[in-house]
Formats: C-alpha cells, structure tokens, sequence
C-alpha cells in the first residue's frame, strides 16, 4: 500500500515506559526502537517515561514495539483508551496553559508600549523624532506580540480561507502602513489634501485589547472542559492485585479480567468488579450524582473510579478497559461534546463567509464615506473601513453553541446525567409531557413481601416456610420475593413432597406432610376454602396497589399473604418536581387499572395508562405525539427501547453497564426519577444559554458593523475608534465563554 | 462626480469582486481521491496549516477512513478538528499526527471543519 502513495503513510505513537532509571536505559530502548523495522524515528523522555515513535503501520504493529521494549527487561504498555484521554487532555491543557501565559505576556507588553505610546502623542507636533520612535515601537509589537495574527492570517489567505486572524490584521496592517507614509512623506497626503495623522498607538492598543480578549477566552475555554478532566482523572493508574497468594501493585492495563483486586478503605477503586469479600460504604456520587454513600455487600458491582469509604474488601474484576464503565462514560461526553446541536446551523452558515462579507463591508464603506461626504473625508474613511474590521467578530458566533453544548454536557455528568449531544439537549429542553414506565422506573423494579395475616396468632414463620418452600419451585415473577422474605427472615423452607402449578390460579403442593394452597379467590373455591374472614383484607390490600394471596392449609384457610413493588423513595418528591415545571406525567404499565391507579396515587402522578402490553407503549407514545406534546419516556434501556426510541427524548436508567448501547438519548446513572427532572431542567437552562449567546453574538456583529461604519453619524454625529471597537471585539467572544460557563453554577440538584 | 470619486467606486467594486472570488470561488480544489487496500481503511494525510490540504477528499461509499490531521501550525483557531456527522470533535495537538478513523461511509458528503467552523473542508463519499 505504502508504494502506490506519494508520501509513506507514518503515524506517532506515544508508549508508556515504564523502569527506566538512567540515561544508559533511555539509549537502549531508543536504540531497540530505532532498530524495528517499520520505524522511522524513535525518543525516549526518561523524565515523561514514554517513547514517542514515528512508524510506518503498514510495515509494523505498535503491539510488536511494545514487546520489543518488554524484550529490553523495561514494561511498556499500549496507551488504552482512558490513558489516551487523559494524556490528550493533558497534552491539551498543557497547549491551552502555554497559549494563556504567552497571551498574558504578550497582553502586558503590548499594553505597557501602548500607554507609553498614548502619553507621548500630544508631545508629537513639537517633537518630530517621538513620531520615529513610536512608528519602531509599533513595528516591535507587531513583529513581536502581534506576530501570529499576521503569519495565521496569511496562511489561512493562502488557503482560501480567512478567520479572526485576517480581520485582525487588515485592519492593523492598513493603520500602520496608512501611518508610515505619513510619517516617512506626508507630502504625499498632504498633496491631495488629506492629513498626515499617525495612529501607532491605536494599532498597539488595538492588539493589545484583543490579545487580552485571547487570553481571558483561552483561559474561559479550559474551563468548559473542567467536567470532562475531572472524570478523566478519576481512572487510579494502578491496582493492588491478588496473584499466586502475593498482593501486588500493578499498572491498571495489566489488570485482567477475574483478577482479584484488594480496595483499602480511602482508596478509588481501580476498576469495575463485583464484591467477593467484605463489605463496605462507597461514594459514587462522581458517576452517579448520588450524594449518600451506598452499601456495597458481597455480590455487589462496584464502579471503577468512586471512592471506597469505610471498609476493606476484595473485588473480582469485570469489565476493563473500553468496556468500562467509567471509559464508557468519558466517551459517551467526547461524542456529546462533539455534537452539534441544530440551533447551531445558522451561525455555521454564517461563520463560514463571515470574514469575506466583512471585508467587503469594509471596502464599501470606505467607498461611501470618499463618495457622499465632504473634501476632508479621506480620513474618516479609512478609520471607519479599520474600525469594521476590527469590531467584527466571528469568534463570538462560532462559541455560542459549543461552549454550552460542553459546559452543560459536562454539568450533567456531575448530576449522574449523560445527555447523548447537542440534539438530545435543543430536544430535551422542548419536551411538554415526561411519560414513566412503572416497573424499575417509579417503583423499585424489586417486588416484595408487604404483609403477612395468619388467621391463628404465631404461624406467621409457619406459614412462610411452607409458602417459600412451593414458591421456590415455581416460576412466577411474584414467587422470589416470597422466597426472599423467607431467607431474610432467616426461615428454612419446608421439605416439599409434592407441587403442581394452576395455571391463572396460583400453587398447590404437599409440604411437611400438610396440604397447602396458595393462590386466588378461584383457587380457595376449587378446594371449597371459605375466605370470608380475609376477603375484607385481600379487597384493601388490592387497592393499595399490592397483590395479596390466600394460603390454605389442609382445607381451611391458614392466612394470606401480600406482595408487593414498592414505590422509590425518590419517586413522589421528582413527580412533584416535574409538576412544579410545569410538565405533565403520564404513567405507563402492564397492571391491572386498579393497581395501576393505586400507585399513581401514592405517587402523585395525574395520567394513567393500565394494562399497556410491552409494544403498547410505542402506540401510546405515538398518540401523545399526534396530540401536538412533545414526549420523554423514562424506562429501562433494555425492555422499554422501542418505546424510547419513539419517544422524542428517551431517559435510560442505566443499569450501570452497557451505558453507550442504550438506545436512549439520555442515561440517567441512577434509579432515581429526580435524574430526569434534572435533565430537563439542565436542558431548558442549557437551551435558554444558547439563544443569548447566539442572540448577543448576532446582535453585536448586526449592530456593532453599521455603527462601526458610520451610520450613525449622520444623525447623531457618533463615530466609534478603532481602539473601541477593539475593545468591544474583545470582550464580546469572552463574554460568550463566561455565559456559557455560569451554567456551572446553575443550582439544579437543590434537592440533595 | 469626480474623477476620484469614480475611481475610488471602481476601486471598491473590484476590489470586493477580487475578494469574493479569491475567498469562495478560487478556494475549489478537486478532491484528492484516496483509496483502500487489502481491506484497510482509506487512509490520507491532511495537512494543517491554517487551513486543510487537501481539504476535499473523495473516498469509495462503503469504506472505513483513516484522516490523519498532521498539525503545523499552533494558531487557537486549529486545534480542534470537528466531523458532526460522526460527533467527532479532536483537540489536535501542534506538531503531532492524530489519527481519526471515521466510517464505513455511505454516499453522500462529509463536511468537516474546525472548532468554530471558519476551516472548511469535505469527504466525498461516491457510490
């Protein structure tokens, strides 16, 4: 492949090496390097401890570099995807630091050469020689401080392209030079009439001001990403692992799946796995959003990256690298702050022929100004025509949208909520009605035993080893939690001797040599049970929303019991949340509309839809939206996808692991319903950010340029400077970026 | 209207011809044309220098590509590379190589371009 190209395809790779102590091993790996073939150049930093090489793929695998390096005796490993977004987020905060500092340098230099400039002009007229000195010192800060405007804008003129850099120095450029040939012949103005002025100070201070503006938005820009380092740098750069009896400290690419890893109390836990021993409180607040500690018991998952507490305990590593979860979360934000949100296209369409467009408003107004006013207007021309080019900014427009696409991504993550991009964010922020499926997603997912009735006084643990025992062989999702209130009770289940299932029924069976019956009224009939002394409890309980059960015992009605989903805690406090912003809640499930009523009630929740069979929820979901709402459904990723996907922003209650392939727009990171009042929230401010930020970015260029021009002064005699139009350009671009970045602040989680 | 009037006018028209042209009709470069082997990906070198070169490039529909943006230049304006359709947004460290596979593609036109849209430039999927 490389023959058929004119240029060999080569790529950089950057190796963590690890074990080098001294220059000599420095050499060798460099020279172990150099010598591969395939390589064309290879450096090894021992202060960094990576080889940086330059190889052709086609002729080499970085596999092999890194297993001739391990040949040497030193450890080298392939950058893994979390390491590859730390180190670029390190490579470019290191690239914005150097920027902001040269920026600041450059700043001060030219503004301490433009006040002294500013204080020597009214000396000028007596002093010929202060107009030389300024014109050297103008050229000093051009040539110096100012030097990438003029070299960026004549690369990008090269290109056919042109940016904030070309404005920049047109309209300097034209202000110096129009300045040298007053001060090196003003008889060739003064000749035709028009004033010799200078205006090197206001090229200084104009490049001042918008190198200051540069900076103070290098600065702003770095925080945008703050989230994003953040969790970056929650991934620990080593585990403690557990191999052939001996405890370990290893790099965490070399931490394999089923490897026994130790976690200290205080310490991050290094990677995704489930507890085998111990137990303990951990904080993923850093992933989730909640803020109380969770108890983590044997046969728990526990998350990479969230802070261990109190107690010590072994895990057994899961999911590593790409697959986990924590990698999956930071690639999921890199896609989201990638995205473009639709809002964005105009001021792409504009961003793109802006600088053109600007320079020809310039030309014309230079053109109108010579044209239809008086003799002495050579002057004026020229300076409006600088100052157009100097109070455009493109900049401001090109950082409206993406600047809250990031800063409001990044918050949301902070919140346990990953919103999908810019799309997902303009959507969310539009919804009118938030459609909840009930199962896993209002209630716990989880049924449980509420009560139990005996009809005689003290059978209460009787009757449960008995009902667990037949329970146990039977498949019906309420039967686990019979099972479960048993064990938690500590009850052994009773030897069964005999069981059958009765289909829409319930269970008959032989236990312990009694005759058992646990099921429906139908049931109790068939056996000829009377359950007049229960039927009172079982028509409340059924109100409640919970599913009660007659049991018989050898032909006579022995008690009942009743299971039930509960409600989550959380659950009433975000309905009531959604209400307060203004939204309508429509529950959804596969109950009985007396059940479904129940918990809608308990919960707070107006609308109701009962005995919605799975794809029932897409038509539902699709009536809404002919009804003119715009539509979130809140559901499992697995079982409610369709529903999700129809919906117009689907909120996924991350089951925690296969976070990117939920088919949601929106993973909400815990199961708490708060999350989704929270998207929406985040979105609406979000969205609220960016139509002032594209309003004050449009704005300023629609106003800013006439004025600039000179429209005004027909009537009102107002002229701007090019020194204040290069003031205004400046702040205009910062004041995007900070606006953005007050949604850092926004106070959304005030419930926690 | 006098003379310098008329020629200042002339001038300016010309002028603003000159600089429309020189910026949205001269800037039409052919796309280079880039083609996978042995089933790798297409891959091609794009230069960043105050702008993209080549900046359109036409590949097969169908197959995966490899643009490896060699970064010259450390103007703010370039670091970040951004393809919507494939919600890539990649800072661009200066004076390095990075790689960004994108793909399979289907027919149709990519366009991609800086952090803040002003660097332009295309990949051409033909069927």
């Amino acid at each position: 492949m490389p023959e058929t190209l004119e240029h060999p395809i080569v790529v950089t790779a950057r190796i963590p090496v690890s074990g080098m102590t001294c220059a000599a091993c420095q050499s060798r790996v460099q020279k172990t390097l150099a010598t591969q073939v395939g390589v064309s150049d290879a450096s090894v930093n021992l202060m960094m401890g990576t080889a940086t090489v330059t190889y052709d793929p086609a002729a080499v695998q970085p596999q092999a570099l890194v297993d001739a390096i391990n040949k040497t005796g030193y450890e080298a490993e392939l950058p893994t995807p979390e390491r590859s977004a730390f180190e670029e987020q390190e490579s470019r905060d290191r690239a914005t630091a150097e920027e902001f500092k040269a920026l600041k340098w450059k700043a001060i230099a030219a503004g301490v050469v433009g006040a002294v400039s500013m204080a020597l002009m009214p000396f000028m007229h007596q002093m010929m020689w202060i107009t030389w000195v300024l014109l050297v010192a103008t050229a000093t800060i051009m040539a110096t401080a100012g030097r990438h405007f003029y070299v960026r804008a004549w690369k990008a003129f090269t290109h056919h392209s042109a940016d904030m850099n070309t404005l920049v120095a047109l309209g300097t450029g034209a202000a110096f030079i129009y300045s040298v040939i007053a001060t090196v012949m003003p008889g060739f103005f003064l000749a035709r009439g028009v004033p010799a002025d200078v205006y090197y100070e206001a090229v200084i201070l104009i490049i001042a001001f918008i190198l200051t503006g540069n900076a103070f938005e290098a600065r702003a820009k770095r925080n945008t990403a703050a989230a994003l380092r953040a969790l970056v740098q929650l991934q620990p750069r080593t585990a403690r692992v557990l191999r052939d009896g001996v405890e370990r400290d290893v790099p965490i690419a070399h931490v394999m799946a089923e490897d026994i890893v130790l976690v200290r109390p205080g310490e991050r836990i290094p990677v995704d796995g489930v507890v085998r021993e111990g137990e303990s409180a951990v904080d993923e607040s850093m992933l989730t959003g909640e803020s109380m500690p969770v108890t983590k018991r044997t046969g728990d998952r526990v998350i990479g990256g969230t802070i261990n507490r109190t107690g010590a305990f072994r895990l057994t590593a899961t999911t590593l690298g790409e697959a986990s979860v924590l990698a999956q979360i930071v690639k999921l934000m890199r896609d989201a702050q990638g995205s473009r949100a639709p809002i964005q296209a105009l001021a792409d369409k504009i961003s793109g022929v802006f600088v053109p467009i600007v320079i020809s408003i310039a030309i014309a107004t230079f053109a109108a100004w010579v044209l239809f006013t008086p003799d002495d207007s050579f002057v004026r021309a020229f300076a409006a025509a600088v100052t157009v080019l100097i109070i455009a900014c493109p900049c401001a427009m090109g950082l409206a949208v993406p600047t809250a696409v990031m800063v409001a991504t990044g918050k949301g993550a902070e919140l346990g909520v990953l919103i999908k991009g810019g799309e997902a964010l303009q959507r969310a922020g539009d919804v009118t009605t938030v459609v909840l499926d009930k199962t896993g997603t209002v209630t716990e997912g989880r049924p449980t035993v509420t009560d139990i009735i005996v009809t005689t006084p003290g059978t209460e643990d009787l009757l449960l080893a008995q009902v667990s025992a037949l329970e146990a062989l039977s498949e019906h999702p309420l039967a686990d939690a019979i099972v479960q209130a048993a064990k938690g009770r500590g009850i052994a289940q009773g030897a069964v001797e005999a069981f059958e299932s009765v289909t829409g029924k319930g269970l008959i069976g032989v236990v312990q040599g009694a005759a058992m019956a646990v099921g429906n009224a139908a049931l109790m009939a068939d056996y000829s049970v009377d359950v007049t002394p229960l039927s009172a409890e079982v028509a409340r309980l059924a109100d409640a929303g919970r599913t009660p059960m007659y049991v018989a015992r050898d032909g006579a009605l022995a008690g009942l019991l009743a299971v039930a989903d509960p409600i989550r805690e959380t659950s009433r406090a975000a309905i009531a949340r959604l209400h307060a912003m203004g939204l309508k809640v429509v529950m959804l499930t596969g109950d009985t509309e007396r059940t479904a009523r129940a918990i809608a009630k308990e919960a707070g929740i107006e609308g109701v839809v009962a005995g919605v069979l799975p794809d029932g929820k897409v038509a539902e979901i699709k009536r809404l939206q002919q009804a003119g709402t715009v539509v979130a459904m809140v559901g499992d990723g697995i079982n409610d996808a369709p529903a999700l996907a129809q919906a117009d922003v689907g909120m996924a209650i991350g089951t925690g692991t296969d976070i990117a392939a939920e088919a949601a727009d929106v993973v909400l990171m815990r199961g708490d319903l708060r999350a989704a009042a929270h998207a929406i929230d985040l979105s609406r401010r979000t969205m609220a950010t960016m139509k002032q930020n594209l309003f004050w970015a449009f704005i300023y260029n629609v106003v800013g340029i006439p004025i600039a021009a000179g429209v005004l002064y027909p009537a009102f005699g107002l002229l701007l400077t090019p020194v204040l139009a290069s003031a205004a350009m400046a702040f205009s671009s910062v004041s995007v970026v900070t606006n953005s970045l007050r949604l850092r602040r926004a106070h959304i989680a005030t419930e926690n | 209207m006098t003379g310098t009037d008329l020629l200042v006018l002339a001038g300016a028209v010309t002028l603003i011809v000159v600089v429309n042209w020189w910026f949205f009709v001269a800037g039409r470069t052919p796309a280079a044309l880039v083609a996978a082997a042995n089933g790798a990906p297409a891959e091609v070198v794009i230069v960043v220098d105050g702008g993209y070169s080549p900046a359109s490039v036409q590949v097969k529909a169908g197959e995966k590509v490899r643009l490896v943006f060699d970064r010259r230049d450390d103007s703010s304006c370039s670091e970040e590379v951004v393809i919507p359709a494939f919600n890539v947004r990649q800072f661009l460290p200066s004076g390095a190589r990075t790689v960004i596979e994108i793909g399979p593609l289907a027919a149709g036109t990519y366009p991609y371009t800086c952090g803040m849209s002003m660097l332009r430039g295309t990949i051409i999927a033909n069927a």
